[in-house]
Formats: structure tokens, C-alpha cells, sequence
């Protein structure tokens, strides 16, 4: 065990650091109200770090590690975790690929072993390979479904010129069709090494054991050279760019996007709190799925555009990302309203917002929200170890715990700035969805 | 850490159940009313999920507006749903808050006003979202499939209505709804989190104690008989993408002595690890499918047993012969000793995950009220699933899996079955 092992502060929770000798960082936090342990192994790589004609091979990567190891055989990966009662899953998005297992603490020797034998012991199998293929193209095809996630993935395309955000985290079909086993095995080799890893393991746990435990799993898997990572940067947008797609359907969307701040740009909680006020708080969590619905009834776009019958729903999302991203603005149109009217209102209230700036009382409103929602969306080991190993992969885990004085520090005219910098029209791309009633149904 | 709720039944006949959670800073209620769509009166479907929705927009002593710069300033979320049987409101809140978003919900449940103009906004609202459901295939294979699994049934109701029976939903049908359905002798209030049960028995005794309505007339579900036949439905959705299959059989009531060894055989065939046999098969193996599962929706009633899957249209037929087929070998074998001992191992270790939460405590508790299971049901499950037998398990199968009078709705780019008389 290597160096700098230290507990966040007096206050805070506290998580235990330690960094093995071959890079792998490790995070601990004791958490004793239930007898369950979560454990999440987190790798810096997600769609953001894949080639041109690679689209998509973070993400398969990552189904393909569900598919045995050289001392896990295929057939005994069924149960392995479900037999403590336990849970298990993987995602992958643009900046991480996470794995994790939640089961009642007996089950923290098979986890570690799990993730050790992930990090450097799949088999990709070429059979497997192939039958993950059609798995994973009925994934994207079952996506394209919905109309929603076709204007998302056009958006953000066409919002970013230079930065591979521009791509989904599913991939383009073409690559998914062309891609070969040697190119996913080429990525995971590449990517799945312990210097581009954290294990957090949150639960009821001996901080101490548990430390032994990690380094005896995981010890001794060799480092590997450090990835490259992605140095494209984004050029500003001189223009709003539009999108709009005429397909069969029922329903009108719309969309906005806008250039939106890393999470460690000094705008960053200010434009949650312009998010906030204009469409209520709906937290950090990304993996957070209990379902609380955002208080967002008396928020500016829910009373402009809901309230008055434009829209059946209107919701924003701000993600804390590693590097620039977007803020969007979403919103359902309202059967026999339109498009342009909702648009109309809609670009209004963003205009007011930029020019006329926040109120004290707003702020002081939504961030009682946000220190409520902080509180909702921690409140399992899964939950807790989720945001501890997300933080880390796009910036540092004691972020986390430094949620709450981010709030109490961001200042009205702080919102008011980024409401003016970030939500001009020429940092936005706008997108629709034109139903065209074909009369098929 | 087993469960220790307190229960008790108000003077007018409200049932309060609250489980302390001092390590939590927040607070997850449900208050059930027995009032669900069921209630619908004909040809107004969708009358309970638009009550849901208005409810909580204004009552005798405070404005739609009003409510929401309550709810919103605490940062608690509220919402309220309809199902068949009850319906749902839901908060989670700050611990602090406890007792002034109570107070809210109380009015909501007690002296609704439903405005004209809440009424009119929300209608339309479940207009659109009904519109949108027409374009989804995984929701019109699922509303088509229940339709006709339970034709006559009251289960074969849209819970959420039609554009065409909610358009004409009114103030006065939605009053009229509420005066007819909810009473505190149905409704049950559950809270679990940072609170402590006296405070918070003295708090509902204060914003719930006086009401006072005459008890509803229960709702009898009967009996649901199977299809007289096998059917396979298209829904041609040529626009989209891929099909969404929805295969259903009659399943069982949450009372039935056989639940138990139903849930481990419904675990068994296509929920266990990547979805049991069936995932085993579809996607494991045949790598058709992102996703397929099996569930059962044991109710008041006989709720369905529904498998469902994404394919590509290419893939129905295969898809369709591998359901029938694993529930046949099922029938005719059972489930190995294996199968079964790790579905209840399953079923027995997931219970503490189940029950981490706040809002996983209130809705356990909440559904043991419902179906009038003993508040000890975290203690006692265990061992009910401990002692379901392989027999028990395969007798469960041969009951449920019946592919000969299934019904299969499949919607998407699919016109229907080669061979087989579909419509």
C-alpha cells in the first residue's frame, strides 16, 4: 500500500484514500445502518476517449466484461452476485464506465474478486463478441424508438463541432456493424488498466480490512502505460445552429442546448442555480433512480409554459462533466399547441432571465432545493458510492462532500452572470421534433 | 435490522403506520386511498389519474400557487398517482419539514377544490402524454395485451383513459369522484425516516382527525378466465425502429396461497441474474434481445404474468418459439434443485436492499397495509420463501404457463406472424 492515506475532515463522512503501488486508487467509507456493502470500480475512459469508426466501443467494452474471466468461467457469472441477494450493473457514458455490485457484506470477497478479475482477466471470446453485436444494436435500435432520444442524439451532435461529446455513448450503427473483436479487446487492454482506475467500496465495512482486502486482489495487476487523453477543444460558437426532424409521430419537442461549464469552471454552480430557477432543482446524481419527482411547480419555465397549456412538461438538465458539456432545456409540447408558440414564450423567458438577471429570494429558494435534493440523493451505500467514484472520475471525490459550501458560497450576481454568458443565442443549439401524422397507427 | 413499525387507526378510522429512522435526515411518506381507476365510471377512464393529477392543485384553504411555492421553498417533492385498486400520494421531504408538507397533503386528500383552469391544464397534459404513448411501442404492446388478456375484466381497462373518454373529464365528474371514493377509513398513511412516531401521531391527528366521510363500498374484482385461445396481435408501428413484445397469461392475487412459489418460479424463468431462462436464452445465447424479463403483477386480483422483450422485427418469430418453448420444457420438467435454491436465496438476500431506504421502507410497508399482510412482513417472508419447495415451484409453472392461451401483442415494424392466425 502506497502513499498519502487521509480522511476528508472533521465533518464530512469520512472516506479513507489510499493509492496501490501500480496507480490503483482506492476510497473507503464505513456507513453502519444497514448490513450492506456497495462496491463500485470506476475507469477514466467513456465515449469521449473513442476514435473515428470506434464509435460505441467504451460501451460495448463494457457488456463484453460481464462475459467471464480466465478464473470466473462463462457459465458461473450467472448468480454470482444474486446469490447474496445482492445487485449488480455497469454503465457507461461519456466520461466513465462504472461497474457495481450491492449485497449484504458477506459478499465483499466475491466483489473485489470480481472487479479484479474485470480489470484484467476478461476473455472476449469471439463467439460472444458477435452475439453481443445484435444485443447491443437492439439497444440502439430499441433507443431510436423514442422520438426524444433521436432529437437528443441530433443536438448534440451538431452542437459540437470539434469535441467527441458529439458522439452517443451507444455509437454510430455503421461502427457497431464494422467494429471487430480485436478493436474491442485493443480498447479494453488500453483502458483497463489499474493507474485508470478507482475502486470505491462504501458499507459496512473495516476500513482497515477491507484496505488488505483490495491490495490482495488487486495488487498485483501490473500498471499500464498511462491513456492518452482527449485534448480537442471546442471552438466557440459564432451562430445558433438548429435542428429539426419530420418523422411520423404524435407529439412536438423541442430542445435547447447550450455550452455549458466543466465541473470545475468557476460558473458552474451558478448555472445550477439558473437551472434551478428556471426549471427547479434536480440534483448531481445521475444514477440516482428512487424517482423523487423535482420541485419545480412554481419555477419560472414550468409557470410560463406548463401552467399556461404550451407545454405538457418542461424539465432542464446540468451534469457535472469533466470537460464542457451542455446544459439543456427540454419540453414537451401540448397537444393542439405548436412548436413556434411554445418556442416564443420560451426564448422570452430565456432572454429575461440573461438580461434582467435572479432575485435573492429565487436563489435562497433553490438552494434549499439543492441542499434537499444533496440529502435525497445519498441516502444508500449504492447512492454514496456512486457519487464518491463519479466525482473522482471527472475531477475529485471531495467535491462531493463539498457539495453543501458550493451552495452556501454562489452569489446572486454569480447566477445572474452565467444566466447572461451562458443562455445567448448564439452558444445555443435549438432542435425539434415536427410529427408528421403519417396515419399509420 | 428488522422493521419495528407503530400502527394505529385514528377515532375516524385512518390507519397510520411510521417506522423511526434517526439516521436519516429526510422523510418518505405514501398515503393510499382506495379509490383507483377501478372506480372510473363507465366510459370516463382516466377519471382517477386525472383526480391524481388536480388533487393537490388547490384546496379550500390554499391556491394551487400557493402550494407549490410551499412545497418548493422545503425543496420536497410530492406526487400523486392512480392505479387500479388505490390511489397514491407520495412526498419526501426534509425531517424538519415533516409536519408542514403533512399539513398540505392532508387538504389535498381531504377539501380538493379542483379549479376549472387545473382541470382544464392537466386534462390537457394526459391528452398529450396519452398521444404520446400511441407513438411508443413498448406502451401500446402492453395497453393492447392487457385489453385483451382481460376483455370484460375490469383489469382490462386503461388505467390512464383514452384521449377520446378523458376529453370530456369535467370538474364535476372529478368532485364527484372524490366525494364517492375517499374516507379516511380508506386510506392508509405511511411514514418512514428521521421522525418520531409520537410527534408525528399528534401532527396527523391534527390535519387528518376531522374528517369525516362514510366509508366507501369496497370494490370486488372477479374472477379473470383465461383467453379462450392463443392470439398473436401486430400493432404495425412501420416507423419505428424495433418491436416491442408484450406475452401475457392470467397470473395470481397477492392473497393466494401460491404467491409465494410464484414469485420464485416467476424469478426462475425470467428475472434471475440477466432474466433467468428466458434471458439465458434471448439474449445470452441467441443475442435477439437488450432486454427480456418476466413479470408478475400479483394485485387484489389476478394481475398478469407478462413477458416482455425488444426485437428486431427479423427476430419475433424466434423470439416467440424460444418463450414457448422454455415455458414448455418448464412445465414439463420444472426448474432444477439449483435454479430454484438460488431464486430463493435471491428473493430472501435482496429484502435488506429493499428495505435501505426511506421511500423503500414506506412503499414496503404501504403495500403490506394494502394487502392486509401482518407489519411483521419483513420478518416472516423469509421464511415463507425459505419453505417454498422445487414441487411447490413446478406446480406454480404448470398453473401459470399456459402458452395455449396466451395473449402476445407485438408492436412495432411487424405486420404479423407467418403461419399463424394473427389480426
Amino acid at each position: 500500500m502506497g502513499l498519502g492515506t487521509a480522511g476528508a475532515g472533521a465533518c464530512a463522512p469520512v472516506v479513507r484514500e489510499a493509492v496501490l503501488d501500480n496507480g490503483l486508487k482506492v476510497l473507503v467509507q464505513e456507513l453502519r445502518t444497514a448490513p450492506l456493502v456497495s462496491v463500485w470500480c470506476w475507469y477514466r475512459v467513456g465515449s469521449k476517449d473513442e476514435g473515428p469508426g470506434l464509435t460505441g466501443v467504451s460501451h460495448w467494452v463494457e457488456h463484453m466484461n460481464f462475459k467471464g474471466t480466465r478464473n470466473i468461467p462463462r457459465d458461473e457469472v450467472k448468480g454470482i452476485i444474486e446469490q447474496f441477494g445482492g445487485t449488480w450493473n455497469g454503465y457507461t457514458w461519456i466520461d466513465q464506465t462504472a461497474y457495481m455490485e450491492t449485497a449484504s457484506t458477506v459478499a465483499l470477497e466475491r466483489m473485489l474478486f470480481i472487479e479484479a478479475e474485470r480489470m484484467d482477466a476478461c476473455l472476449y471470446h469471439p463467439d460472444d463478441c458477435e452475439s453481443e453485436r445484435s444485443v447491443i444494436i437492439s439497444e440502439l435500435q430499441g433507443g431510436e424508438n423514442d422520438p426524444e432520444e433521436l432529437l437528443d442524439n441530433e443536438v448534440t451532435a451538431v452542437a459540437f463541432k470539434a469535441h467527441p461529446y458529439r458522439h452517443p455513448t451507444i455509437g454510430w450503427l455503421g461502427d457497431l456493424q464494422s467494429m471487430t473483436r480485436d478493436d474491442l479487446y485493443g480498447h479494453y487492454r488500453r483502458f483497463y488498466v489499474p493507474n485508470n482506475a478507482t475502486i470505491v467500496v462504501v458499507g459496512d465495512v473495516d476500513t482497515d480490512a477491507t484496505l488488505r482486502r483490495i491490495e490482495h486482489h488487486f495488487g498485483r495487476i501490473p500498471a499500464g502505460q498511462a491513456p492518452r487523453r482527449v485534448t480537442a477543444v471546442e471552438p466557440p460558437q459564432a451562430a445558433e445552429r438548429r435542428v429539426i426532424l419530420r418523422r411520423p409521430g404524435t407529439t412536438a419537442y423541442w430542445r435547447a442546448v447550450f455550452h455549458a461549464p466543466a465541473v470545475g469552471d468557476a460558473d458552474f454552480f451558478p448555472l445550477l442555480f439558473v437551472d434551478a430557477i428556471l426549471n427547479g432543482a434536480s440534483g448531481l446524481n445521475i444514477w440516482n433512480g428512487h424517482g423523487v419527482p423535482v420541485p419545480q411547480r412554481s419555477a419560472r419555465l414550468y409557470r410560463a409554459l406548463v401552467d399556461r397549456g404550451l407545454a405538457a412538461s418542461v424539465s432542464g438538465g446540468l451534469l457535472p462533466t469533466e470537460q464542457p458539456y451542455l446544459y439543456t432545456i427540454a419540453a414537451t409540447v401540448a397537444a393542439g399547441e405548436t412548436l413556434a408558440t411554445l418556442e416564443d414564450v420560451m426564448l422570452g423567458e430565456l432572454a429575461r432571465i440573461a438580461r434582467e438577471g435572479v432575485t435573492e429570494a429565487e436563489c435562497a429558494k433553490v438552494r434549499a432545493q439543492l441542499r434537499a435534493r444533496f440529502v435525497y440523493e445519498s441516502d444508500s451505500v449504492t447512492d454514496i458510492a456512486h457519487q464518491i467514484g463519479y466525482f473522482e472520475t471527472i475531477g475529485g471525490w471531495r467535491l462531493y462532500h463539498d457539495l453543501q459550501r458550493r451552495l452556501a458560497e454562489v452569489t446572486v450576481e454569480q447566477v445572474s452572470a452565467a444566466a447572461a454568458s451562458r443562455l445567448r443565442d448564439d452558444n445555443r443549439t435549438i432542435g425539434w421534433v415536427d410529427p408528421v401524422d403519417a396515419g399509420i397507427h | 435490522m428488522p422493521l419495528s413499525p407503530r400502527r394505529l387507526v385514528l377515532s375516524n378510522g385512518l390507519t397510520l403506520v411510521v417506522q423511526e429512522n434517526p439516521a436519516s435526515a429526510a422523510v418518505s411518506a405514501v398515503i393510499s386511498v382506495a379509490a383507483g381507476a377501478l372506480s372510473d365510471p363507465a366510459g370516463r377512464e382516466g377519471t382517477a389519474t386525472l383526480v391524481a393529477r388536480v388533487i393537490d392543485r388547490g384546496s379550500e384553504s390554499l391556491t394551487a400557487e400557493a402550494i407549490a411555492d410551499a412545497l418548493d421553498c422545503r425543496g420536497a417533492a410530492l406526487s400523486v398517482s392512480a392505479g387500479r385498486h388505490r390511489m397514491s400520494l407520495s412526498f419526501t421531504c426534509l425531517a424538519e419539514d415533516t409536519g408542514d408538507v403533512l399539513a398540505i397533503a392532508a387538504r389535498a386528500i381531504t377539501s380538493p377544490v379542483f379549479p376549472e383552469r387545473e382541470v382544464s391544464t392537466r386534462r390537457a397534459e394526459l391528452v398529450t402524454e396519452l398521444r404520446e404513448a400511441e407513438d411508443d411501442p413498448a406502451s401500446m404492446a402492453v395497453d393492447r395485451m392487457m385489453s385483451e388478456l382481460y376483455a370484460g375484466h375490469p383489469y382490462g381497462r386503461p388505467i390512464h383513459g383514452r384521449v377520446a373518454t378523458v376529453g370530456p373529464l369535467d370538474r364535476d365528474g372529478l368532485r364527484g369522484f372524490h366525494a364517492s371514493t375517499f374516507a379516511p377509513a380508506a386510506t392508509t398513511i405511511v411514514l418512514a425516516g428521521g421522525v418520531g412516531a409520537a410527534g408525528i401521531i399528534d401532527v396527523v391527528e391534527r390535519a387528518f382527525g376531522s374528517w369525516h366521510t362514510p366509508a366507501p363500498i369496497p370494490v370486488e374484482v372477479p374472477v379473470a378466465p383465461a383467453p379462450p385461445a392463443r392470439r398473436v396481435i401486430a400493432v404495425p408501428m412501420m416507423d419505428k425502429a424495433q418491436t416491442d413484445v408484450a406475452y401475457g397469461l392470467i397470473g395470481i392475487a397477492r392473497r393466494d396461497p401460491d404467491h409465494e412459489a410464484a414469485g420464485v418460479m416467476n424469478n426462475a424463468l425470467g428475472q434471475y441474474a440477466i432474466g433467468g431462462r428466458l434471458g439465458d436464452s434471448i439474449r445470452e445465447r441467441q443475442g435477439m434481445a437488450y432486454y427480456v424479463y418476466s413479470r408478475l403483477d400479483a394485485n387484489q386480483g389476478a394481475g398478469p404474468l407478462t413477458v416482455r422483450a425488444g426485437v428486431s422485427a427479423a427476430n419475433v418469430e424466434r423470439t416467440l418459439a424460444s418463450i414457448d418453448e422454455e415455458m414448455r420444457v418448464v412445465v414439463r420438467d420444472g426448474f432444477t434443485a439449483k435454479e430454484v435454491d438460488e431464486s430463493k436465496r435471491y428473493l430472501i438476500g435482496s429484502l435488506p436492499r429493499r428495505l435501505e431506504t426511506n421511500a423503500g421502507i414506506a412503499a414496503f410497508l404501504a403495500e403490506a397495509e394494502y394487502f392486509g399482510l401482518d407489519l411483521d412482513e419483513d420478518q416472516t417472508l423469509p421464511g415463507r420463501i425459505a419453505a417454498v419447495t422445487a414441487d411447490q415451484v413446478h406446480a406454480a409453472a404448470r398453473r401459470l404457463l399456459d402458452p395455449a392461451h396466451a395473449i402476445i401483442v407485438v408492436a412495432g415494424p411487424w405486420t404479423g406472424p407467418r403461419g399463424e392466425g394473427g389480426s
